[in-house]
């Protein structure tokens, strides 16, 4: 029976696992109860040295995922009711959201407006780059690196899997957010939206519309 | 001062730099136009070995058609990429 290291202060299979250009990002369950299993460890450890208060991570996770989709979309049906406001969240998204009352965490927020000629997509090849302040946590597909590798690469093809089809005569615009942008899609307006409510138009937007993997019915 | 501006066209430079650099192996050595120039931010290369003391650098946003990025990608000449580059990695391209 070969001998347990005891003075391994790691006992766990993740130590091995990872190269030194590997991305955290984990792909499957198993990966993240691994990872689940080691905050839990790290927690507790950092609770009995009086470094962290208990419960005070959860708090933290919690101030992460307050910000929702609901703040993108009010950004979205505002601009599709008042084009004074439409310019300026195209020229500088972070102002325009603190007209809002919207506190944009990111250094900067690009907005990239849908046009009957430009279909815009976003993707962050590198890792997870996305504007969480107001959009939340992105969806486990954006992480993954198939998207990520695929985006870039054949982004019509992408489209058409998500049930896009993008006219030929449609500039198809991928936007790499691989630095220190963050992207925000300003999705094409419903056919009227005279005399329509914003909290109403807000309703209409999506998540997948924000990253440009999904458009309105028009 | 930006040393590049918006509709002037780039050079990627391949600087052969691994570890998070930020600039994505597939634009390396293209050729692409200044969309943006997007303010001055710490080097993620100093950023990534935790030096948050480094120089900043600009950032600009630069345009790719895919069909120069991507051999294959020919059916449709009008796509385009954009992602950011630090100044650093950028020189002037010509023609």
């Amino acid at each position: 029976m070969a001998e347990r290291d005891t003075t391994d202060p790691c006992p766990l299979p993740l130590r091995t696992a990872y190269t030194a250009q590997e991305a955290l990002v984990v792909e499957d369950d198993a990966g993240n109860a691994e990872a689940a299993r080691i905050t839990t460890i790290l927690e507790g450890i950092l609770v009995t040295k009086g470094l962290l208060a208990k419960g005070e991570a959860d708090q933290e996770i919690e101030k992460i995922e307050t910000p929702g989709l609901h703040l993108g979309a009010r950004l979205v049906a505002r601009a599709w009711v008042d084009p004074d406001f439409k310019n300026r969240l195209l020229a500088d998204g972070k102002l325009a959201a603190a007209e809002l009352g919207m506190k944009v965490g990111e250094a900067q927020l690009v907005v990239v407006e849908n046009t009957p000629d430009v279909h815009n997509l976003i993707v962050c090849t590198l890792c997870s780059c996305y504007p969480r302040s107001i959009l939340g946590q992105p969806p486990s597909w954006y992480i993954s690196k198939t998207y990520r590798s695929r985006a870039v690469r054949e982004p019509r093809t992408v489209l058409h899997e998500f049930g896009l089809d993008i006219p030929e005569a449609v500039r198809v615009r991928v936007h790499d957010s691989n630095a220190d942008m963050r992207y925000l899609v300003l999705p094409m307006p419903p056919a009227e939206t005279v005399g329509r409510h914003e909290i109403d138009l807000a309703g209409l937007v999506s998540r997948d519309m924000l990253i440009g993997t999904a458009v309105l019915q028009r | 001062m930006p040393l590049f501006h918006a509709g002037e066209r780039i050079r990627v430079l391949d600087l052969g730099k691994a570890g998070h650099v930020r600039i994505p192996a597939y634009v390396r050595g293209h050729v692409g136009t200044v969309v943006q120039f997007c303010g001055v931010f710490l080097n993620p290369e100093d950023l990534a070995i935790g030096n948050a003391g480094g120089c900043v650098v600009g950032c600009y946003r630069v345009e790719f058609l895919q069909t120069d990025l991507w051999t294959d990608y020919s059916e449709y000449p009008d796509d385009t990429l954009v992602t950011e580059i630090y100044e650093h990695w950028m020189e002037p391209a010509h023609g």
